[in-house]
């Protein structure tokens, strides 16, 4: 990796650790240790179900919120305290600004991801008293949701190098939902004609697709991930964050700083 | 005392009385609104509005609601009797997740037995369980659930034989599915059968409320069967001695019983001065039909439930 990207990104990450992001980790403790003790009183059957689908769709909520939260401020917030100029004024392109930023956050979330993850598994461990080999799956709509965060950091970063705080907020939390209702809108699309048609498939394509990289209730169920939607969720998630980011890079690089 | 010191014990003591006193009124608040809850849960009533508005974290939706679904059961056993909200609670929960099998269960043990044993609607029930079929083919669990409410509520012991065949044919299935399905068509309405039904019922679920309701459903089975055949024996008696016995001390001296019978609770049963059988405490022996001491009323909520 560049250096300067590295640099960026890891004072990004830094910066994100000393706003105390990663505080999120002992609400999650506490989401999971409680989930995890109560579970077994007021469930019937389905303890394990319940530690999966809980602690999976936490996981996912808690860093969908970081990332559009932190991932809007990225860029605006260097703007208001003038420290984006001292960076821009070293030897530091424009989109290596852009790429470390993103990399730092998606790195931030990865680790704070990971963090949760072993509360999840300390929690099925508790409920189950051992891990079958079929809760492995689990690891796979693990990487789903980092793969979520990928775009989702990609999209808030996005918005915030032309918008201000509040409105990338908006955007990029509507195309979250939007993005949850992606084969919606395809079946939708299938369902009209002529230019509706046209213009309802693109918009299809052009949102995220978050609903392909939602198995938890699958793998909360044992079942099976295949390779193959591995393979394609993460090609897909890589290159429609990089389709973003080129964007904001667009934008950005433009964008007039004066 | 500093001023800053001061503050804080005046702040700490506040919010200690705020939140005692918050709870207090929440408290008084939820004995005036005690139906609030179900008619949140009426406000949504379409499933399928409900997996849209999850924004695909339904597994965790469905999981809350299943979990709604069982305290909503426990609740009105113990208040109205009414479970009329049963069968929509289980139907979002299954809706939201397909796969939620346990779900599937409690609809067919509950949903269907006429009230105060359920809600009353076995046609529900039977649709409840046909789509967690259609979704889950090789649970055969669900398959002896759906001839299972053939059986017991509907009488249609063809549906059921056919339920259960189906079921059988599945990898893993209860051996006792295809003795079932072939039971259907000579004995339907024999107490074996019925019996072999409830023993799968409680082998089958882990369930405490099903278990238990079974239990008390094998425990009728089981008075009904010892009244019937201590009947005969007092019939014996007559015939040999020309009179009803008092006791079970003169049945035992005639050599027709080893000693004085019990109930399946272990309690004795009780022999009437004109020669009637009865169970000492019929409220603790719900759904028996026979040995019920003259003049019972049945308790409004019978004792099914763990809780009870």
């Amino acid at each position: 990796m560049n250096g300067r990207i590295f640099q960026i990104a890891s004072n990004t990450f830094r910066e994100a650790v000393r706003d105390r992001v990663l505080y999120n980790l002992i609400a999650f403790a506490l989401l999971m240790s409680g989930a995890a003790v109560l579970v077994g009183q007021i469930s019937i059957d389905i303890e394990r179900l319940v530690v999966i689908n809980l602690g999976l769709t936490a996981i996912s909520l808690f860093g969908t919120v970081i990332a559009i939260f932190v991932g809007i401020g990225l860029v605006s917030k260097e703007i208001d305290k003038r420290t984006l100029y001292t960076v821009l004024s070293r030897p530091v392109q424009r989109w290596e600004f852009i790429v470390g930023k993103f990399l730092g956050l998606a790195g931030t979330l990865t680790v704070n991801t990971f963090f949760m993850a072993i509360g999840v598994f300390a929690s099925l461990l508790y409920v189950s008293h051992r891990l079958h080999r079929a809760d492995g799956w689990v690891l796979a709509a693990l990487y789903f949701i980092i793969l979520q965060f990928l775009i989702t950091t990609a999209l808030a970063l996005l918005f915030s190098s032309f918008s201000s705080p509040l409105m990338s907020a908006v955007f990029a939390f509507s195309l979250f939902v939007i993005g949850s209702f992606a084969e919606d809108l395809r079946g939708f699309a299938a369902m009209t004609g002529g230019l509706t048609k046209w213009l309802a498939t693109g918009a299809a394509y052009l949102v995220p697709n978050f609903s392909a990289l939602n198995v938890i209730s699958s793998v909360a169920h044992q079942q099976p991930v295949s390779g193959h939607l591995i393979l394609y969720n993460t090609a897909y998630a890589v290159v429609y964050s990089a389709m973003v980011l080129c964007g904001g890079i667009l934008i950005f690089q433009h964008r007039n700083l004066k | 005392m500093s001023s800053t010191r001061r503050v804080t014990i005046a702040a700490g003591t506040l919010l200690l009385f705020s939140f005692v006193g918050s709870v207090l009124l929440l408290r008084q608040v939820d004995h005036l609104r005690t139906n609030a809850t179900i008619e949140q849960v009426l406000f949504i009533s379409s499933p399928r509005a409900l997996k849209r508005m999850s924004l695909g974290y339904d597994g965790l939706l469905a999981d809350i609601y299943w979990t709604r679904a069982v305290q909503y059961f426990g609740t009105a056993h113990h208040s109205t009797g009414n479970y009329e909200l049963l069968y929509p609670l289980l139907n979002i929960a299954t809706v939201l997740d397909p796969h939620l099998v346990p779900a599937y269960e409690f609809g067919a043990n509950f949903v269907g037995p006429k009230p105060p044993n359920g809600a009353g609607q076995p046609e529900k029930a039977i649709a409840l369980t046909e789509f967690g079929i259609r979704n889950n083919l090789n649970e055969w669990r669900l398959y002896y659930n759906l001839g299972f409410i053939h059986y017991t509520e509907m009488k249609n012991y063809s549906a059921a034989a056919d339920a259960f065949a189906r079921g059988s044919e599945v990898p893993g299935a209860h051996p006792f599915l295809r003795i079932l399905a072939a039971q259907m068509a000579q004995h339907a309405g024999e107490s074996d059968t019925a019996r072999m039904l409830w023993t799968t019922t409680y082998q089958a679920s882990q369930d405490p409320s099903i278990r238990a309701n079974a239990v008390a459903h094998l425990r009728a089975l089981r008075v009904d069967d010892e009244v019937t055949k201590l009947e005969s024996t007092i019939s014996l008696y007559r015939q040999k001695t020309g009179r009803s016995p008092s006791n079970f001390a003169e049945l035992a001296r005639a050599g027709l019983i080893g000693g004085v019978p019990l109930d399946p609770l272990g309690r004795p049963y009780n022999l009437t001065a004109d020669g009637k059988l009865e169970v000492r405490s019929p409220d603790d022996l719900p759904f028996i039909q026979k040995g019920m001491p003259a003049g019972y009323v049945p308790p409004k909520r019978p004792k099914l439930l763990p809780s009870d």
